[in-house]
């Protein structure tokens, strides 16, 4: 027999919400700063988690890297992936118009996760935690140890994109791109060089949200198209092109799956998360956070 | 501008006619098919079965073939959909004209595959789990069975649960096939053992968190977690159960019978109880154990030639390719005789099993097909 | 990007003479035995480009994307198994249900989703698609859950059963030939023009009086009830019926269908549904590098050619009527 009070439940779904919420807004985050230079969804997003994940897991458990090394090693590999699939599969487009844009994206998903069951299989990889820790009991829940490395990283990134867009000059480029890129070319903004860059940076943040997340779910080839449309949802959710928006989403999403699960029914508690979502959309067509001209094409 | 699509497809079919060709042909080689989910959500049962059948071939043709017959195998990978797999059944029955086919790995893919082989007259032997696969008989003519059903893995952990004094149990599964089908026998059985279910909560397939389900569960006062997937979730829900620190037992399905589950969860697989299939434990097999040579040397060959851990799905490939390579020496390559064979096949060494089939019977599985383990020091240890 | 309209008798020369084409197709491919079983490759073609070109209409006149297409086809799959097997209806009967439930989702759901822009309306629309999904897996005693259900009927046909391949063939493709002169018609007609005007601006279309919420709504719900028709003529194939055909995965298979194809071309449709079901079958060979290179390929076309495969076509006769003159 074994019970727990329903305090205890209510703080458990909170954690639980928030580290499955932290992956989704990084994800959101992702979409966020390539869509905010091209106006385009990415939907190879989601095989960023999953290399990030998978390389660490090779570098820090095959290997033998300690695993500070790995995680940088692993986000700076995946931050080359973006780079490349920029150069190979986004640049040589010709006309690029926002739809054949996304089909190229869903055509370099497909490719990346193809390679990905070619070098690591179709078995799970598993990474041990950053710090081997017992569970921290806070009002009768357990959590984690791995849950704070997650919360507090997901926290420390966004504060750190915040930092980058507003006070560096990279980051003040790319934002004048997104607002207007005939007048940042006449400037001397190079947007090819933004959009380059913005691929490098979002695969980065995928990657690390793939490093994080691993100890906690183990990483598969092919869990990376799930993870695209949660990430999408949320970045919908908080407003396209909004950073906070998407955070806050991500967040959100996490919870009101969580909750499900515990007081209505494990079974729906997409399909409550995803009515939720709905139902904002058609009440608030710029999503949570949006400006309504962003609702606009 | 339509056409351009069919000139390149008669180009590609012109290739493909003379590839066919270009194989040697010294005794009429007997053409088998295979119906695999190598790649997809259900690879973990679609690649081992590959690879063994593939295995099987070899070592058939390798010892000189059925009757002097090399065998010539048709593997195409479904990719666990029915679309693909219907297009792949009729490209083996009328396009490589099969003697037979194997497979499909799944129990949704063999369904759709079933209404084809029965018109087609084509004896099929099905690697899914579904009781439905193999009943009713009479429209089910072509198609037998290899895999024990979930019953017997669900009766015989039962029957442990109630030596145990278990009384309330909380069911978690994968909301897959493979889910949905445990669940059910967990759910309609348990009256029988006097077991009330007090949870059923279900999870995607990609779920990267347990942790709200076994939350939720701790508030029903159950006795013991019985988990039914395969696959992540199944270590996610082991390492949450030990994070959470659960003082109840958790019992999981035959699917996490893989050493690599153990490891995956690091030490927090200590004390998971689950029915095996005897693979699993093959080398604590008693050799009076009937099972015994045959698991012993599908595991001895299997990890030799693929260098990775034999897995029990596997072993449905096996069994199901020594049937059909009986009946194609007792019979000869003769579609309607193959199925009468294998319709009356009698005590068949199986991995799983002995099989006794019969005309009202088309899966023909013993009673014994697992057997109850669990972890303990980083390995199996059998329950008595 | 939407393409010249051909005149419309001409329109009608090219469906017959397609359809011809179309009817002599089984015999070419029954004269090898390799490509015996194209024939039932064929008969996905026209399920696929059935509600490809339902798509077609919505993304390539009206300027609306939807990434939900899947579900109507599930709807139309799920209502034709059910009323069929459990209540022993016609499947005819369970085609009209199918197509009519269809409607009313689409019309329900298309009111208010139709108001998003962009990238908002595909994630309504994919919200949409992946709530049915859900549904057909969880309302068990409904739908049989993830195992789903069998022995769904074949169509009767003036009392001759539809239950070979080749009886099939004919059908699903003359199902498949309406809804292309449909489509075409829609196109030319006058709501087909209004289509055209919202792609190119809603807010020039609203200013000479075109009423663009009812215009979308009613070419979504033309979408959508192709989509239905298609999953019922599938349930009625095959017979058998389990959610992951009807995916997500599903609806961007069909979206890619309309792109690799060419967006504004009903033609292109088709050409795209059959490119991409055929594509699976001719790269069989590389195993499990299929993948790799159907991806590779997806992307080469986007690529070389943003106009689909319908402006590669119509670059290349460019090229050689230069040639030419």
């Amino acid at each position: 027999m074994d019970s727990i009070s329903l305090g205890s439940q209510v703080v458990q779904y909170i954690f639980t919400g928030l580290t499955v919420g932290a992956i989704y807004a990084l994800v959101a985050l992702g979409f966020n700063i390539i869509y905010n230079v091209t106006e385009v969804i990415n939907f190879a997003q989601g095989e960023f988690v999953v290399w990030g994940g998978l390389i660490l897991a090779v570098l820090a458990e095959s290997l033998g890297i300690p695993l500070f090394f790995s995680f940088f090693i692993s986000v700076g590999l995946v931050s080359l992936v973006g780079t490349v699939i920029y150069w190979t599969g986004i640049r040589p487009l010709r006309q690029p118009t926002i739809l054949t844009m996304i089909m190229a994206t869903i055509a370099i998903s497909i490719i990346l996760k193809g390679l990905a069951m070619f070098i690591w299989g179709k078995d799970p990889y598993a990474v041990q935690p950053f710090v081997e820790a017992p569970p921290v009991t806070l009002w009768g829940a357990y959590i984690q140890a791995q849950t704070f490395w997650v919360l507090g990283i997901s926290v420390a990134l966004v504060v750190a994109l915040t930092l980058f867009y507003q006070h560096t000059l990279t980051g003040k480029a790319m934002r004048a791109c997104a607002d207007n890129p005939g007048a940042a070319g006449l400037v001397g903004i190079s947007s090819g060089r933004m959009i380059l860059f913005s691929f490098a940076l979002s695969a980065a943040l995928g990657a690390v949200g793939g490093a994080i997340i691993t100890p906690i779910t183990l990483m598969e080839y092919d869990r990376g198209a799930m993870l695209a449309l949660k990430g999408f949802g949320a970045a919908i959710l908080g407003g396209l092109g909004n950073f906070y928006g998407a955070v806050a989403a991500g967040f959100l999403l996490g919870l009101l799956e969580s909750f499900a699960t515990g007081f209505i029914s494990s079974s729906y508690k997409d399909a409550i998360a995803l009515i939720v979502l709905l139902g904002v959309l058609f009440a608030r067509p710029q999503g949570l956070m949006g400006s309504s001209l962003q609702g606009d094409e | 501008m339509k056409r351009i699509g069919f000139v390149l497809a008669m180009v590609g079919v012109c290739a493909v006619t003379l590839l066919g060709s270009a194989q040697a042909a010294d005794k009429e080689p007997y053409r088998i098919g295979a119906l695999f989910a190598v790649t997809g959500p259900a690879s973990f049962l679609g690649e081992p079965e590959r690879n063994t059948a593939e295995m099987v071939k070899d070592m058939i043709n390798a010892s000189g073939g059925i009757n002097g017959h090399p065998i010539e195998l048709f593997v195409y990978d479904t990719e666990a959909n029915a679309t693909k797999t219907v297009v792949a059944a009729k490209k083996l029955i009328n396009r490589d004209r099969v003697l037979a086919i194997i497979g499909p790995s799944t129990s949704g893919t063999s369904m759709a595959v079933v209404p084809i082989v029965n018109k087609a007259e084509v004896p099929m032997i099905s690697c899914g789990a579904s009781l439905k696969i193999g009943a009713p008989v009479e429209k089910r003519k072509w198609v037998f069975k290899v895999v024990p059903g979930d019953d017997l893995a669900v009766r015989l952990m039962y029957d442990y649960m109630k030596k145990q004094g278990i009384k309330k149990a909380a069911i978690m599964s994968v909301s897959t096939g493979y889910g949905i089908s445990g669940r059910g026998q967990l759910n309609k059985l348990a009256p029988e053992y006097g077991i009330e279910i007090v949870a059923d909560e279900t999870y995607g397939p990609k779920e990267s968190d347990l942790t709200a389900q076994l939350t939720k569960i701790r508030g029903t006062g159950a006795d013991a977690i019985i988990n039914w997937s395969i696959g992540p979730p199944q270590v996610v829900v082991t390492r949450n159960w030990k994070q959470l620190g659960i003082p109840i037992p958790l019992y999981q399905s035959y699917g996490f019978g893989s050493k690599r589950n153990i490891k995956l969860a690091g030490g927090a697989a200590e004390g998971v109880i689950c029915p095996v299939s005897r693979i699993v434990i093959a080398n604590r097999l008693p050799d009076e154990d009937p099972h015994s040579p045959v698991v012993k040397r599908y595991k001895a060959l299997y990890e030799e030639k693929f260098k990775g851990e034999v897995s029990v799905f596997g072993g449905h490939a096996w069994d199901a390719m020594f049937q059909l390579a009986a009946a194609l020496k007792a019979v000869g390559p003769d579609r309607a005789r193959i199925r009468d064979y294998l319709e009356t096949l009698q005590g068949f060494v199986g991995n799983n099993s002995i099989f006794n089939r019969s005309p009202t019977d088309h899966v023909g599985l013993g009673k014994d097909a697992y057997v109850m383990v669990v972890v303990k020091d980083g390995d199996w240890a059998i329950l008595e | 990007m939407t393409m010249p309209l051909p005149e419309k008798n001409q329109t009608v020369t090219h469906i017959f003479l397609f359809a011809l084409f179309v009817a002599v197709l089984p015999w070419v491919f029954g004269l090898s035995r390799a490509t015996s079983y194209y024939t039932d490759v064929m008969v996905f073609v026209a399920i696929h480009s059935i509600i490809a070109a339902g798509l077609s209409l919505l993304l390539g006149y009206a300027g609306q994307i939807s990434l939900g297409q899947a579900a109507f086809y599930g709807v139309g799959a799920y209502a034709s198994g059910i009323l069929t097997t459990r209540l022993g209806l016609s499947p005819w009967v369970g085609i009209m249900a199918g197509m009519a439930l269809a409607a009313g989702l689409a019309y329900g759901v298309g009111l208010p989703a139709l108001r998003l822009k962009g990238h908002y309306l595909a994630m309504a629309t994919l919200g949409f698609g992946m709530i049915v999904y859900i549904v057909f897996n969880e309302f068990i005693g409904l739908t049989g859950g993830p195992s789903g259900f069998g022995e769904i009927p074949p169509i009767h046909f003036f009392g001759m059963e539809i239950s070979s391949t080749l009886g099939f063939y004919y059908l699903v493709w003359t199902f498949a030939l309406v809804v292309l002169w449909i489509s075409l018609n829609i196109v030319h007609s006058r709501p087909g023009r209004a289509l055209r005007a919202i792609h190119d601006s809603e807010k020039a279309a609203a200013g000479v009086g075109i009423d663009i919420t009812r215009a979308k709504v009613q070419i979504f719900v033309v979408s959508g009830v192709f989509g239905a028709l298609a999953g019922s003529l599938y349930a009625h194939f095959v017979t058998f019926i389990n959610p992951p055909p009807f995916d997500i995965f599903f609806s961007i298979k069909v979206l890619m269908m309309v792109v690799i194809g060419g967006i504004g071309s009903i033609w292109g449709a088709y050409l795209g549904a059959a490119l991409l079901t055929f594509l699976p079958e001719w790269l069989a060979f590389l195993e499990d590098f299929d993948v790799l290179a159907y991806g590779i390929i997806l992307l080469a076309i986007v690529m070389f050619s943003p106009d689909g495969l319908v402006g590669l076509g119509s670059r290349v006769m460019g090229r050689i009527r230069n040639i030419k003159y």
